[in-house]
């Protein structure tokens, strides 16, 4: 989900940069006392780390690969600050010397792939995580709540930026709910990957998790097997929920790309003929303001869905015990 | 999984576009992109002088073209989304052949391909003619805050051994029995993303305790002078200024 150049204008590129060096500014201030030993090389890895992950392939659905995008994993695992930093790096890095995402569009790249996922993913799991008791299993909850929301947050920055100053007049409120269901399902995936890495890291070593510090003097325990069963039910529901919208492609903006444009070769009218043709003329009209509620049903729906599954899984623990 | 060496990257060739310092060739690449994206769509001519100029600065540093292809395809998903963009496009609608396509879609097309492929083949020109250390040492000359750079500079150094680790450990995973499309493997990918990162944490930890016994400051020497000579700014800014030049006159123009 790299940004080339060229994609959005100029202005729009030099806004975001500077939204992004105040993020990576904010960062670096709040990081000084960690650096103060010159832990410098310990971040380094762990950018390597996420960079390697993020070419890693998961398996998140029977058949489906998925890519880690990492910015929620790096806040919680590194804390939000740390975590904001070495994903910039890796976004950094992958414009500056594998020519992945443009050089004017670095800035949006690093807003886009670090600074909101980081921020966002953090809060959406501080704010689980400060309405439910100190065990693993709601730990995973929280995380699994902040890589699913980091995902959508970041593609309708995209979808913000592209308002602003994007190329090609691609139809707005089309393109917002594109972006919108396919990276709920993206997030899914990202919340799948990230729940099964931090309950690995939550056995091995939970002292490394900055979100969980206070579990870390519990000692490792083979609890973590709760988290993939939540991973599995998810899944499951994510499959039914969102299956029209479900493609081998990882990626979401091909895949926003492709579903745009695969139905809409007809002569007459592309819109029509989209599958998006629905929402598109819902009651409330092709507005900002339905796009917006789109958003926020598909929020609430998915919030309530991790409820119960929460719940079932919370059940069956306490009957199993 | 395949593309993490980073000695691949760089041509070491001889030639004008290696010499020049590299900070100098940062602040080109940038400046003549801020060229490109500030050049109108419409202005064809312009994207002509820009295109010819990264194709001189390939010829002059005898970058292969099968070089610049291969380096190239992390472009292809936007060319996708970009031919797209005239079938979905709003606005008037214009006949070609069989199909109505957006005008306006198109003109996004153009405008991202151009634009999108001017980026890449940059970026890839820069990384060819330039040592990624290099590139280090120009971020921090252009005083880029030095807890970033030494952060990028421990990322680039440690990538292929971390990378290395993450392929023997899902070699061992698949001499286990590790069945990677399963969604059952799901768990044991995180698993050994897990101990990636745990090990990658345990290396940085190790790597810092050698280093601070070697004397690290937080600083890394300098091994090679950056110091850039007469003429570097004036060859190697030429591009940025050429391009800047042709987006105001276009700009003019228009």
């Amino acid at each position: 989900m790299h940004v080339p150049d060229g994609f959005l204008s100029g202005t729009v590129s030099a806004g975001a940069a500077v939204a992004s060096a105040g993020g990576i500014a904010a960062a670096l201030r709040q990081t000084r006392a960690h650096f103060a030993d010159k832990r410098l090389p310990l971040a380094g890895l762990m950018a390597a780390g996420i960079f390697v992950l993020q070419m890693l392939n998961f398996p998140v659905v029977s058949g489906t690969s998925g890519h880690l995008l990492g910015g929620a994993l790096a806040a919680i695992v590194l804390g939000p600050w740390m975590g904001l930093l070495v994903v910039s790096v890796v976004v950094m890095v992958q414009a500056l010397v594998f020519a992945d995402g443009g050089l004017i569009a670095m800035g949006t790249n690093v807003l886009l792939i670090a600074v909101i996922p980081a921020l966002v993913g953090w809060s959406v799991f501080r704010a689980v995580r400060s309405v439910t008791p100190a065990r693993r299993p709601w730990v995973l909850t929280a995380t699994g709540a902040g890589a699913l929301a980091s995902v959508p947050a970041s593609a309708m920055a995209f979808v913000i930026l592209y308002a602003l100053g994007g190329q090609g007049g691609a139809p707005l409120g089309m393109l917002a709910i594109a972006m919108l269901a396919v990276h709920l399902l993206i997030g899914i995936g990202e919340a799948a990957i990230t729940v099964a890495v931090v309950g690995g890291l939550l056995a091995y070593r939970a002292d490394l998790v900055a979100g969980a510090e206070d579990l870390a003097t519990e000692g490792a325990s083979a609890r973590t097997e709760r988290g993939a069963v939540w991973v599995g039910l998810a899944l499951a529901v994510a499959l039914l929920v969102v299956a029209p919208f479900a493609s081998a492609n990882p990626d979401g903006l091909e895949s926003v790309a492709e579903s745009l444009g695969f139905d809409t070769t007809a002569v007459e009218s592309a819109v029509a003929e989209s599958p998006f043709a629905d929402y598109v003329v819902s009651p409330l009209g092709e507005t900002g303001v339905s796009v917006a509620l789109a958003g926020l049903l598909g929020i609430v729906v998915t919030l309530g869905v991790m409820a119960v599954v929460t719940w079932v899984v919370r059940g069956r623990r306490a009957s199993r015990v | 999984m395949s593309g993490v060496h980073a000695h691949a990257l760089t041509i070491h060739g001889h030639g004008r576009p290696y010499e020049i310092a590299p900070h100098v060739k940062v602040v080109a690449a940038f400046g003549f992109m801020v060229g490109v994206v500030a050049t109108p769509r419409e202005a064809f001519w312009a994207f002509a002088v820009h295109g010819a100029v990264v194709v001189g600065v390939a010829v002059a540093a005898r970058v292969p073209a099968t070089f610049m292809a291969s380096r190239m395809v992390v472009e292809i998903p936007f060319v996708l989304f970009a031919l797209f963009l005239p079938f979905v496009g709003v606005g008037p609608r214009v006949a070609v052949g069989p199909l109505a396509l957006s005008i306006e879609g198109i003109w996004g097309a153009w405008s991202i391909l151009a634009r999108a492929t001017l980026g890449t083949a940059t970026a890839v020109l820069l990384v060819a003619t330039t040592e990624v250390t290099e590139i280090l040492t120009g971020m921090s000359r252009l005083r880029v805050p030095a807890a970033i750079v030494a952060i990028a500079g421990f990322m680039i150094r440690y990538l292929e051994v971390v990378f290395d680790e993450a392929a023997r450990m899902r070699t061992a995973m698949l001499a286990r029995g590790w069945e990677p499309k399963s969604r059952r493997s799901l768990r044991a990918a995180g698993s050994m993303a897990a101990a990636l990162l745990v090990r990658a944490y345990e290396r940085g930890e190790r790597v810092h305790s050698a280093m601070l016994a070697r004397g690290y400051d937080g600083t890394m020497p300098r091994l090679f002078p950056s110091e850039s000579r007469p003429g570097d700014w004036s060859v190697g800014a030429a591009p940025a200024v050429l391009a800047i030049v042709v987006a105001a006159v276009a700009r003019g123009a228009a």
